[in-house]
């Protein structure tokens, strides 16, 4: 006999064993190499996520019930996908070129990034997804007692909840660890998807393993398995129209709507052409999941006593053959099925809590602009999403525990389907029709949702649990037109019937007509015009108007929310894009719109708009603004599309030019200023020099003053000297006739020596630094290297203005290149001197206080120019910045 | 906000093109049709079709539009410049 | 006690000579680094001659000069630049201003003794 103790150690390594996957595919990934875990092959078993446990143990269920119907739940969402270029197609190109995060972000974003909208679809979808989830921890602990009981044990209840608790406690644990790794939603998970694919071929061949026992091994082939069908007393085709119909158009519309199909079809989603192989692809999985349902549901009434129940036919059957290692694979279907369906619901719900409801009420309790400007956004969101993956996960086994887990399962998802299904309206009609406004969606969305929960939610939890009986006879009040399931006096319909048609009628009635009835906002009908014409290659028009932002400030935030690396690379290059160099470009309509479509990414549209509102100072888009974009669109039109390229091209010159020529204006007034500055430079110290020599020789003086004298005129003389040095080194540089002495030593070595070598003992400057990033071997001339060092360290020590000094240093290694930032806390460098630092003494700061000639700088850039790397001014910092980039080696790189 | 007007008349493979995402946005139309056709079957008479044949019919349309579809998905190109708004209506 | 010179200079080792010198001559030296607030210095104790140094941390030399000329305490007072630019416009530019006497460093310590000699006695 199967002990449970085996059966326990089975799941478990299988756990460990979908850790393991996991924990590889994000491996790969990092290191950039995500082909394979891209294809489509992986893209279509990720859908697989449709099939929960309720349809791997409740299909047999429910054929074994009703026949036939069972396949509506797989023919919905094979028309849609067969359908694919109808929504999926465009749903997926508008989820990419909007960055959607969750269908609660599409529908908010849609609708003018409405923070509301996004609030009541979150809301929908927690209350349509919860009893599903509990159905899912519910089928795990039924196939465990199932186990427990061939094994001799009789399960008590209070097994059943501690299994149910522990199943909840893992996944909530498997789902914050790879779920909640990046902050960009719009990113793959790839572990997780990985997990998942492994997972769906898993429960793939669970089934078929089943049914080709069943159909071979039970029935004697696919001839006599007919026969049996044929004698079974299953009522296989008896269908009402209506049901037949409704649920076939129920498990289409679900399949679009549910978030975590949502999920995994446009956010997961990598490439547009892995849908085109998912078209049929997935179908054929759903075809091949169902295949065998019918001759299990057969064999099982066939071979089991009545009363067995038929939902746990799949584990059941092969036990009753004495096939335990059959029953064991059966086992880990179901259990791939129901952690898979839990795993990525839990992730599309904590996204769509985190970003719609818990974020916009941290940003609304924080005063104006600290928020995005000091908050530590990245760790609220992080938290919040982890927090919410607990929360879901907690509902749902809440709800498992007071539902008492008895109703039969098809029952339970048949109104969950319906709930979530309540977006419908306003998503379709949100893509399709631009005339659709905020207002008319949210009008359906609640109307949907209050007849959902009166006609479908409320009842499915039982009789007399909410609505007492008296209330489905009479209705409430006595008002016999209000009864749950006979609206308007109509009864005789099919319960689920009754409710799809009446939410869904007064839904799209609501939504319509709230939509005729209200005039949208400038931003609604700009997003309604994106949305709706996503194929037309139409130029974009910018949601911002004037930008009132400074360029830092914005990069501040978006370092906030997206981590430095990431945001320091979007606004790079942008100003790469605009012809510029450094960190900072100018601050375009374009670009603030840009800029705001990656936050989203991170923080849902809705957030994110209102985010960078707060910094532009809300000079949102204005309807005469939307009019002077499509006159100037118009025009565009006139001239072809080469020239537009043409013009773009021009642009990025004139705009190259236009800096070009700020610089050698600047330039020239400083090469003016040269000579004087180079005659002051060595004048200064050569008057003292003088002054005191002839002080000196006139006499007449104590041996103190005597002494002090000749070492002021010591000092003077060195003062001279070392600018001539640097006068002499900087020329060198500058005609490329410097030697390179290559050598090969650790970065931290390196910035032990600079650290030494600055002097810093006796000042009060506090250098910290991360020895295990240091530990890099470069290959370069690292004396060279170092005098930029110490030139860096020097100036902070120099010029950081804080009361308590402080100099940060951060390395990273980018590809094949490493970074080195030198941060201190001072009050940083005016954007205006940006530009100019690093030209020959071009001191910012009051000339001869901190006794340099201005020509450190400028030399540290020759140098970086020299070793085949760069050095910038790194704006938005917490002070003055900079960074120091470096190739790595081949060598070093392996080494690294 | 329609482009240019698109030609009239298209060389060969763009028609081709044109026609295959016709075929596509038919395809889910055809399968809702083949689906429901058994609703009108009769029932309770001799040659009523048994279970086994409802299981056979509702299958072999599914691998029926499987296979159209891969045919059609396989040959329709996705970012094809030819703008569709002017056949989306 | 003699009379008061006002020498107005950021580096500390010019200063610190030229105290050295005038203060061995006879004068009263005092002393100021910053352009900004030379204004206020010469107001609140007008000197009998004023050395002023042309770069200056906040405020060039020769703004100082234009505006001392345009106050009536201060527009008599002789004054003595002191430039490390040596250049000719430099000088041009001093004595349209109103300066009294141009001087190029490095100088030697017997001009500007005597310089300063001449300019308050003159």
């Amino acid at each position: 006999m199967l002990s449970f103790n085996i059966l326990v150690f089975v799941a478990l390594s299988y756990v460990a064993f979908l850790f393991a996957v996991a924990f590889v595919a994000e491996r790969r990934a990092a290191r950039g190499h995500v082909g394979w875990l891209q294809s489509p092959m992986i893209y279509t078993l990720s859908l697989s996520i449709y099939c929960t446990a309720w349809t791997f143990y409740g299909a047999v269920g429910y054929a074994a019930r009703s026949g036939l119907e069972f396949a509506t739940i797989y023919l919905g969402p094979t028309l849609v996908m067969v359908g694919w270029w109808w929504i999926l197609r465009r749903l997926v190109r508008i989820g990419r070129s909007q960055r959607i995060t969750s269908i609660a972000d599409l529908v908010s974003s849609r609708f003018g990034k409405s923070t509301q909208l996004g609030v009541i679809v979150t809301i929908i979808s927690m209350v349509a997804a919860t009893p599903y989830i509990a159905l899912q921890l519910q089928s795990v602990t039924l196939s465990f007692s199932v186990f427990a009981k061939t094994s001799g044990q009789e399960w008590q209840a209070a097994d059943v909840n501690a299994t149910a608790l522990w199943v909840a406690i893992g996944l909530a644990v498997f789902t914050v660890l790879f779920g909640t790794r990046n902050l960009d939603a719009n990113e793959r998970h790839h572990g997780i998807v990985m997990a998942i694919a492994v997972e769906a071929v898993v429960k793939l061949i669970a089934l078929l393993a089943v049914g080709a026992f069943v159909v071979w091994g039970i029935a004697g082939g696919p001839a006599q398995m007919l026969a049996r069908i044929d004698a079974s007393p299953i009522p296989l085709w008896d269908q009402s129209g209506g049901r037949w119909v409704t649920l076939i158009f129920l498990s289409a519309a679900a399949f679009l709507c549910l978030p975590r199909m949502f999920q995994v079809l446009v956010v997961e989603n990598a490439n547009e052409r892995h849908l085109g192989v998912a078209s049929w692809a997935f179908p054929f999985y759903l075809f091949l999941m169902s295949l065998f349902v019918v001759p299990i549901a057969v064999v099982g009434l066939d071979l089991l006593p009545a009363g067995s129940n038929p939902d746990l036919f799949v584990l059941t059957v092969p036990l009753s053959q004495g096939r335990e290692g059959l029953a064991m694979l059966s086992f880990l279907g179901g259990f791939s099925s129901a952690t898979s369906m839990v795993i990525v619901a839990t992730i599309a719900l904590a996204t769509m809590v985190s970003n719609h409801i818990v974020v916009p009420l941290w940003l609304n309790l924080q005063p104006d602009q600290e928020a995005v400007m000091s908050g530590d956004v990245r760790q609220v969101i992080l938290l919040s999403r982890r927090l919410s993956i607990a929360a879901v996960l907690a509902l749902g086994f809440l709800y498992y525990r007071i539902s008492g887990g008895g109703t039969a399962l098809a029952a339970i998802g048949l109104v969950s389907f319906t709930g979530a299904v309540q977006i419908l309206p306003a998503m379709l009609g949100g893509i399709f029709w631009r005339g659709a406004t905020g207002l008319g969606a949210a009008m359906g969305l609640m109307t949907g949702l209050v007849v959902w929960v009166w006609t479908l939610f409320l009842p499915s939890i039982g009789v007399d649990a909410v609505i007492p009986q008296s209330v489905m006879q009479t209705g409430p009040w006595g008002i016999a037109a209000l009864r749950p399931q006979a609206l308007f006096g109509i009864t005789g319909l099919d319960p689920v019937v009754h409710g799809v048609m009446w939410s869904m009628l007064l839904n799209g009635a609501m939504f319509i007509a709230g939509s005729l009835l209200s005039f949208p906002s400038p931003l609604e009908r700009l997003q309604g015009a994106q949305f709706v014409n996503i194929f037309e290659h139409s130029a974009a028009a910018p949601t911002w108007t004037t930008g009132s932002a400074k360029a830092e400030d914005l990069l501040i935030m978006a370092q906030r929310i997206m981590g430095s690396a990431e945001a320091q690379e979007v606004f790079l290059r942008e100003a790469t894009q605009q012809g510029k160099s450094g960190y900072l470009p100018d601050v375009t309509p374009e670009f603030i719109e840009r800029l705001e479509r990656e936050l989203s990414g991170s923080v849902g549209a809705a957030t994110s708009h209102a985010m960078i509102g707060q910094l532009t100072g809300g000079s949102g888009v204005s309807v005469e603004d939307l009019i002077a974009v499509a006159d100037e669109a118009a025009q565009i039109l006139e001239y072809s599309n080469r020239l537009e390229a043409k013009s773009d091209e021009q642009e990025r010159t004139a705009r190259a030019l236009r800096v070009a020529n700020e610089k050698l204006t600047a330039l020239s007034i400083q090469k003016d200023a040269f000579l004087s500055q180079i005659s002051h430079e060595l004048r200064t110290p050569m008057t003292s020099i003088r002054s005191f020599s002839e002080i000196l020789r006139d006499g007449e003086m104590t041996g103190d003053e005597q002494s002090r004298y000749a070492r002021i005129i010591h000092d003077e003389a060195i003062r001279l000297t070392r600018l001539l040095d640097d006068l002499l080194d900087l020329s060198v540089l500058e005609n490329g006739q410097v030697v390179l002495h290559q050598q090969t030593g650790q970065l931290c070595d390196l910035l032990d020596r600079a650290i030494g070598a600055a002097g810093l003992h006796d000042s009060a400057l506090v250098v910290s630094r991360k020895p295990e990033a240091e530990a890099l071997t470069l290959t370069s001339d690292l004396d060279r290297l170092v005098q930029v060092f110490i030139n860096l360290i020097a100036n902070a020590q120099k010029y950081c203005d804080a009361d308590h000094p402080h100099l940060k240093i951060v390395v990273r290694t980018k590809g094949r290149e490493c970074q080195i930032d030198f941060i201190d806390n001072g009050s940083g460098i005016a954007p205006e001197n940006q530009q100019l630092i690093f030209e020959k003494f071009s001191r910012v700061t009051d000339q001869s206080k901190a006794g340099g000639a201005g020509l450190g700088l400028a030399i540290c850039r020759e140098i970086m120019h020299r070793l085949g790397g760069k050095i910038s001014y790194l704006p938005g910092q917490s002070g003055a910045a900079f960074r120091v980039n470096l190739p790595l080696s081949e060598t070093a790189t392996a080494l690294a | 906000m329609s482009r240019s007007p698109n030609p009239v008349f298209l060389e060969r493979a763009s028609y081709r093109q044109r026609r295959l995402r016709d075929a596509a946005r038919l395809i889910p139309f055809v399968g809702i049709v083949l689906w429901t056709i058994p609703l009108l079957w009769p029932r309770d008479v001799p040659q009523a079709p048994s279970s086994g044949d409802a299981v056979i019919y509702i299958f072999g349309v599914w691998v029926f539009l499987i296979a159209v579809t891969a045919i059609v998905s396989r040959y329709l190109r996705l970012d094809d410049p030819a703008t569709d708004a002017g056949d989306d209506g | 006690m003699g009379k008061r010179v006002l020498l107005i200079e950021d580096e500390p080792n010019i200063i610190e000579a030229i105290s050295f010198i005038l203060s061995r001559d006879g004068w009263t030296v005092h002393t100021h680094e910053d352009g900004q607030t030379a204004m206020d210095k010469m107001l609140s104790l007008p000197p009998d001659m004023i050395i002023l140094d042309v770069m200056l941390p906040g405020r060039s030399g020769f703004d100082i000069l234009r505006d001392l000329r345009a106050h009536d305490v201060t527009k008599a007072i002789p004054v003595m630049m002191l430039t490390a630019r040596g250049q000719e416009k430099d000088r041009e530019l001093a004595l349209r201003l109103g300066a009294n006497h141009f001087m190029t460093k490095p100088f030697s310590n017997a001009e500007v003794r005597d310089q300063v000699r001449n300019l308050i006695e003159a």
